[in-house]
């Protein structure tokens, strides 16, 4: 069993939805953004959403490029990101680990090396926010060969072609998008209309996680009502990072809250 | 899936948000019908004829060629309506455009060309046009920002990054991944997710086509090599669409090489040869050990950008075309010769396509004809040159 499957298994049981903060690997820089992650864990989160930091990372709103700059400022790498995966495995051997990039840090390492160093840091899944379906076969294989969840995302306007093809080729959990755009608090979701939960039950997608735009508790209870498995939330969560540069203990306090009040929010 | 073939060899494809990809399916299929449409030929036929001014007259020069084996023409695409090849293929997708019942554009631009050229083809067609340009080159650019404005277009500096032209491609993306249902995106070369580099070049081959028919009749034979400069690559690949077939035909194109290839300082993407994904495409780019993309540099703000259309990439591979790269100052050197010998004043882009083609016709033994794609005029670049040569006497 997959720690995904463990996860969604466990939180069924307890009637629960997953909440799965992202923040970016390196950002500030290395020692804080282990503690960030390591408080996130502690408060409450089901499982990570963690970002490697790039140039020019076209899927993202100014909140996340912003924390993208700051850690690539810092000289951040990608192996830095994978030390800081390694520890945060040791300290929590069961927390499902997913990575979010782009798709030239993965190709110029070359698929095999990535996904083979993603697997050896302990990442569960990858989901590369510039492979839609059609360029991502050959990564959905090399994924499989490492034992990772290559994570397909399903868009509002996903047509049911789309839908029934992220059914066959999905596994770990599937990112739904919570309406059109790029990442940022700034644009609330749209809570799923109840004929595209069906239409996801009736093609067998993996367990759909809602993400963008998602800042409040309510949107947590209200996407978890429609039928989503959980909620993801991103801006919002480096929002408070950005906030508490000069004062990381104030950062992490902050971010205890926040994650408490998100799952609070899952309790069905 | 895909009606046309979405790579070139292994480059190209659609390396886009999944968000993107039903806005690229329509878009393919707005341009497939257009193609079978008569309507659509000739209005913007018509368009090209009546408002841009085609075709455009091949010259020879007269006095720039010392070598006696060799004539070298220029194609003029400097005497276009908007001063440059880009009001072709801006036309082509404006009308295209409104075929997808769409009101409003979304633009990027680096020097501003390719934005002068939206926002004259959205005045023309009456489109709402939104055009990103970095920070840095809406100051540099104060002459084209304020030319898009009286054009009607909105200019939106982008501070994000280095506040320069990928920066401003990956502002309108992410624009479009929000609009994507009112709001075409007006990419503005060969590069990017497919299907834009089909159908820039598409709406670009009457250059070819023109200097196929002009040749011709001048010369009664196929000319020995075209040369173009390569930033994107979309001048070039409208010069060379209609001779890829020709194997006797060189194709030739000029990287610009900035302070030198092996310095930091350059925009070669093909030169220095480093595969990865921009904007969409697979393709030759400029990048560090670990995927991050690399700065470009040139003296010219139109080749200055990371990363080269997927053609290229691929006719490169395969031998089919050649590309060289040319420095600041060879091409500011060809920039001054052009003016002094033949009364023509050339943009800088198109010097570096020149100053190429100027050391083949030394090098040259047996008769040659050449043909330069004279990409655009140099009127733009004038301040920029004067304060160059001041700092340099």
């Amino acid at each position: 069993m997959s720690r995904y499957n463990n996860m969604f298994e466990r939180l069924n049981k307890d009637n629960q939805g997953a909440f799965v903060p992202f923040v970016m690997l390196g950002d500030p820089d290395k020692e804080t953004s282990f503690n960030i992650i390591k408080t996130l864990v502690e408060s409450g989160a089901d499982a990570l959403e963690l970002g490697i930091p790039y140039s020019d990372p076209i899927a993202d709103g100014p909140t996340i490029q912003k924390a993208s700059i700051r850690a690539l400022n810092n000289k951040i790498t990608p192996s830095d990101c994978f030390a800081v995966i390694k520890q945060i495995r040791e300290l929590f051997p069961d927390v499902p680990i997913g990575l979010l990039l782009y798709s030239n840090l993965v190709i110029k390492k070359g698929l095999s090396e990535f996904y083979q160093a993603a697997n050896a840091a302990g990442v569960d899944s990858i989901l590369i926010a510039d492979v839609p379906l059609r360029e991502a076969q050959r990564f959905i294989d090399i994924a499989k060969g490492n034992n990772i969840d290559q994570i397909l995302i399903a868009p509002p306007n996903a047509s049911d072609e789309t839908l029934a093809e992220i059914g066959q080729k999905s596994s770990g959990y599937t990112y739904l998008l919570g309406r059109a755009g790029v990442t940022g608090a700034e644009t609330a979701a749209t809570i799923p209309a109840d004929e595209l939960i069906a239409k996801l039950t009736q093609y067998q997608v993996a367990p759909p996680l809602l993400g963008f735009g998602i800042s409040k508790p309510e949107q947590v209870s209200e996407a978890i009502a429609a039928g989503a498995a959980g909620a993801i939330s991103g801006s919002a969560t480096v929002n408070i990072i950005e906030q508490n540069l000069e004062n990381p203990s104030k950062m992490l306090e902050q971010l205890a809250s926040f994650v408490a009040d998100m799952k609070a929010a899952t309790h069905k | 899936m895909n009606h046309l073939d979405s790579k070139f060899g292994e480059y190209g494809g659609m390396y886009v948000p999944e968000l993107l990809i039903p806005a690229l399916d329509q878009l393919e299929q707005a341009f497939i019908d257009a193609q079978n449409d008569p309507s659509f030929v000739e209005e913007f036929n018509g368009l090209l004829k009546d408002y841009a001014g085609r075709p455009t007259s091949m010259t020879l020069t007269k006095n720039l060629v010392s070598n006696p084996k060799v004539k070298l023409y220029l194609k003029r695409e400097d005497l276009l309506h908007g001063g440059a090849h880009k009001t072709n293929q801006v036309l082509g997708q404006a009308i295209l455009t409104k075929r997808m019942g769409k009101t409003e554009v979304i633009a990027e631009t680096g020097a501003g060309q390719h934005g002068v050229a939206t926002a004259l083809a959205c005045a023309l067609m009456g489109l709402k046009a939104r055009i990103y340009m970095g920070a840095k080159d809406v100051e540099r650019q104060a002459p084209n920002v304020f030319r898009m404005r009286l054009m009607g277009a909105e200019v939106i500096p982008v501070n994000a990054g280095s506040g320069t032209l990928k920066d401003a491609v990956n502002e309108a993306m992410r624009d479009w991944s929000a609009t994507y249902d009112k709001a075409h995106y007006l990419l503005g070369t060969a590069a990017g997710p497919h299907p834009f580099p089909t159908i820039v070049r598409e709406f670009h081959r009457m250059i070819g086509e023109e200097t196929r028919a002009q040749i011709m009749e001048k010369e009664g034979r196929l000319p020995d090599a075209v040369v173009a400069c390569v930033g994107g690559g979309s001048n070039a690949i409208g010069m060379f669409a209609d001779f890829i077939d020709e194997p006797k035909v060189r194709l030739v194109g000029v990287e610009p090489a900035g302070k030198g290839i092996h310095t930091p300082d350059h925009g070669a993407a093909i030169c220095t040869g480093s595969k990865g994904v921009l904007h969409g495409a697979y393709s030759y780019i400029m990048q560090d050990n670990d995927g991050q993309i690399e700065e470009s540099y040139s003296v010219s703000a139109g080749l200055d950008y990371p990363a080269v259309g997927p053609q290229h990439a691929h006719l490169h591979d395969i031998g089919r075309a050649e590309y060289a790269a040319v420095t600041d100052d060879e091409a500011l050197n060809a920039f001054q010769l052009l003016a002094r010998k033949e009364g023509i004043i050339p943009a800088l882009e198109s010097s570096h396509a020149l100053a190429h083609a100027l050391n083949m016709a030394d090098e040259a033994e047996e008769e040659t004809i050449i043909v330069v794609n004279l990409s655009g005029r140099g009127d733009k670049d004038l301040t920029h040159v004067y304060n160059i040569l001041g700092e340099q006497e």
